[in-house]
């Protein structure tokens, strides 16, 4: 017996002398270095329409990176499923890439963790200076006042694709420009197994993007200056209810729309099943679905009054990806050889032709690719009238929160139930409660 | 293999010198018997503390600490939290306490419903498949494969098959029926505790089928003939014969379809994605919200310390009552 027991404690403490050191190995050499000056990791985002497109477009380029600078960059394109859960396993693991793209809401709750090297002037310096950048877009890449956890890579807005041939089948002639003439509209547009607009009420991040806007208009905000949680105020709850109201009230979008989560409403769009939806850079989705380009249009998304700009006009968050570079990378220098290839003038081009974005570089975006009459709706609304989402550590809890709330509301919606002001403010009271205590 | 043998040699060169060597061989003999078993576990033993025991531990550790995103770097830095995770998380009159509760209760109704009918619907079709007739094993092949599909492609298929508009649950019941006045939702809403469990059920039947199966063929004819010359009816033989004879099977399958059932994440997660509908907020998907949506990895195994002291409780409180009962019988 005493035999087994001494067996038992052996192999007890060696398994834990061996994880204790499989574990301590990752958070070793926390400030980078230049162990492996000959390669990097690279962790793209999916920005094509699947994950064999982005290897076509990026893997020349890396090529071209590899001949320039002798170092072999190693890509993964990472599914948007799996991208956040993939960069906290790497973060607790110290395992990571060298490398990647994040969604640039992520930026601050990323920053907090402290696993992204800080863009200070010497670094910004490395990859030409912070001045190269559009402001826009450098306004969602970090808390404010601290040093950015990432760069821009691409930017993208939202705005109102419409249908050109349902339009032109219920005599509609423009596209509405305010809230008001989008329900109209929708309501000319809507029935015989058509819809005015599309949703995508179980997609999270989709509806923390369309009520964040509404807030905005309704001059309201998800968190206080100092960061705290505050989803209930009046304007939030209006926000929040005008946008599930375009399916309970004015019934322009169909209800089955409250479960899709896969992009099915581009699919409706595609299939002349719906006339208009709210999206950043959907071009692409558009053409891979078949549509020619000139069956499409694109007009600014909608305001309550007037024309889009700042403050209260806001019509879109501010879209993007921002690269990023893990600290520990054991190939600091090459790293930023490398964010500075994919920021320079001529690559940024190439990418963001590839994949219909607008480049948050200044002198990129004078490239004659990016005054297509879509592109440039989105470029002016990146200039004028977008905001960045809050820039607070816990964003991507506001998002999974509020976003939940905004589906259930839809799952209301779509079933028959009210909805009212009171319904909206309990949902978001919950939301609010939901998350961590500060 | 090389020390054993040197050793062997220098053990045989040892005792021709010396006559006192013969009872220390015996010894060494015996210990290389007592240890081989145990070295031959080792690798065994090794991985399973690997891969299921110090994770295990490393949780509960974790569920004393305050382990949020500020500290997933280095998680050794993050504060201990004493009992803050648990009280958190049970307390009922708070929100993240309350949404608990009501996931845990969920999952209790989830479980015995998808235990209780995967049961009856195995223990129907392995007696009706007792009697030899043509076709039997087809339908004894096509029964099994649910159990035999890869969970993701199986449960994917079918949450294309409970889309509202496009999906074929809908086109039967609203299209061709006509037995709904509009097109229910199956994913979203009160119905997804339907759809959760026509799924589980589809997929765990088929394990408590071939289990009880196996069970029949331990069960001589002759009961049954000896049972029928006394006039037993098919459901006295049933009642009489068969559930008895079937309890010791009954008795393990009963708890490992509930050990899964409850466990189950794959389902709920493939068929509603990151947000589960509240009616089908299983606890093991509401775990995985509440450590990796919200980075709150502290609470989540909190969480996931006091759902295993539960199953363990409930394990042992069912093997006591069960072995209680065969004892008595036995008796």
């Amino acid at each position: 017996m005493r035999r087994i027991r001494a067996a038992a404690v052996g192999a007890v403490t060696l398994s834990f002398a061996l994880t204790v050191a499989a574990c301590g190995g990752g958070s070793s050499g926390t400030e980078g270095s230049n162990e492996q000056p000959k390669t990097l990791t690279y962790w793209a985002s999916n920005q094509g329409a699947n994950l064999e497109v982005d290897k076509k477009v990026l893997q020349p380029e890396l090529d071209k990176f590899e001949k320039e600078t002798g170092i072999e960059v190693k890509l993964e394109v990472v599914p948007w499923a799996d991208l956040l859960n993939r960069i906290l396993t790497a973060t607790t693991s110290g395992q990571g890439p060298d490398v990647l793209n994040i969604g640039n809401t992520w930026s601050a709750s990323l920053q907090s963790s402290g696993a992204l090297l800080p863009w200070d002037a010497k670094n910004f310096e490395a990859i030409g200076g912070k001045d190269r950048f559009v402001e826009s877009a450098l306004g969602s890449t970090g808390v404010q006042g601290q040093d950015p956890a990432a760069v821009p890579l691409y930017s993208m807005a939202y705005a109102l694709y419409y249908n050109k041939r349902m339009f032109a089948d219920a005599g509609v002639e423009k596209p509405p420009a305010t809230w008001e003439e989008l329900a109209e509209t929708g309501k000319k547009l809507s029935g015989n197994g058509k819809w005015g607009l599309g949703a995508e009420g179980s997609n999270l991040s989709n509806n923390i993007h369309q009520v964040f806007v509404l807030a905005k208009q309704h001059g309201a905000d998800f968190f206080t200056p100092e960061g705290k949680a505050d989803f209930t105020s009046d304007g939030a709850v209006a926000a929040v209810r005008q946008y599930v109201d375009l399916m309970a009230k004015d019934k322009i979008v169909a209800p089955g729309n409250a479960e899709y989560a896969q992009n099915q409403s581009l699919s409706d769009f595609a299939k002349d099943k719906t006339a208009m939806v709210l999206w950043q850079t959907a071009s692409a989705t558009f053409e891979s679905q078949g549509m020619s380009e000139d069956e499409w249009g694109v007009a600014p998304a909608p305001v309550q009054s007037g024309e889009p700009g700042p403050g209260k006009a806001t019509n879109s968050m501010v879209a993007g990806i921002n690269m990023a570079v893990f600290k520990n990378t054991k190939n600091i220098d090459g790293a930023k050889k490398f964010v500075r290839f994919m920021t320079s003038d001529e690559e940024q081009v190439v990418l963001n032709k590839a994949y219909g974005s607008i480049p948050p570089v200044k002198a990129a975006q004078q490239d004659p690719a990016f005054n297509t009459p879509s592109l440039t709706v989105l470029r002016e609304t990146l200039a004028t009238s977008a905001t960045a989402l809050p820039q607070v550590p816990e964003e991507s809890q506001f998002e999974t929160v509020v976003g939940t709330a905004v589906k259930e509301l839809f799952a209301d919606a779509a079933a028959g139930r009210a909805v009212t002001d009171d319904s909206v403010r309990a949902e978001l009271e919950k939301a609010q409660q939901q998350m961590p205590k500060k | 293999m090389t020390t054993t043998a040197a050793l062997d040699a220098g053990e045989r060169t040892a005792r021709k010198n010396d006559p006192g060597a013969a009872p220390r061989k015996r010894r060494s003999g015996r210990l290389r018997r007592i240890a081989l078993p145990y070295l031959l576990l080792f690798p065994a033993i090794l991985l399973e503390l690997l891969v299921h025991l110090v994770p295990m531990v490393i949780g509960v550790v974790v569920s004393f600490k305050e382990l949020t995103q500020f500290y997933i770097r280095d998680w050794g830095t993050a504060p201990w939290a004493g009992f803050d995770n648990y009280a958190m998380s049970l307390d009922f009159d708070a929100p993240v306490g309350e949404a608990l509760l009501k996931s845990f209760l969920t999952t209790c109704l989830f479980t015995v419903v998808s235990v209780g009918l995967c049961w009856m619907l195995g223990v129907a079709a392995a007696v009706f498949m007792q009697e030899s007739f043509r076709g039997r094993g087809f339908l004894r092949t096509i029964f099994l494969v649910p159990y035999a599909l890869p969970v993701y492609a199986a449960v994917i298929t079918w949450s294309f098959m409970f889309q509202r508009d496009n999906g074929l649950v809908n086109h039967v019941l609203h299209d061709q029926l006509g037995l709904t006045a509009s097109p229910p939702f199956w994913l979203i809403g009160d119905n997804s505790f339907i759809a959760l469990l026509v799924v589980s059920v589809w997929k765990g039947w088929p394990f408590a089928f071939l289990i009880i199966m196996a069970g029949l063929q331990n069960i001589p004819r002759d009961v049954y003939e000896a049972a029928a010359l006394d006039g037993a009816g098919v459901w006295q033989q049933v009642r009489r014969i068969t559930l008895p004879a079937l309890r010791p099977v009954n008795q393990v399958l009963v708890l490992v379809l509930f050990l899964w059932t409850f466990n189950d994440f794959n389902t709920p997660f493939v068929l509603f994605g990151k947000a589960a509908p509240e009616a089908a907020d299983l606890i093991s998907i509401h775990i995985y919200q509440s450590s990796f949506q919200t980075w709150n990895f502290g609470t989540g195994s909190a969480m996931s310390v006091l759902l295993l002291l539960f199953l363990l409780v409930v394990t042992g409180v069912y093997l006591w009552l069960t072995s209680r009962g065969r004892k008595a019988t036995d008796a």
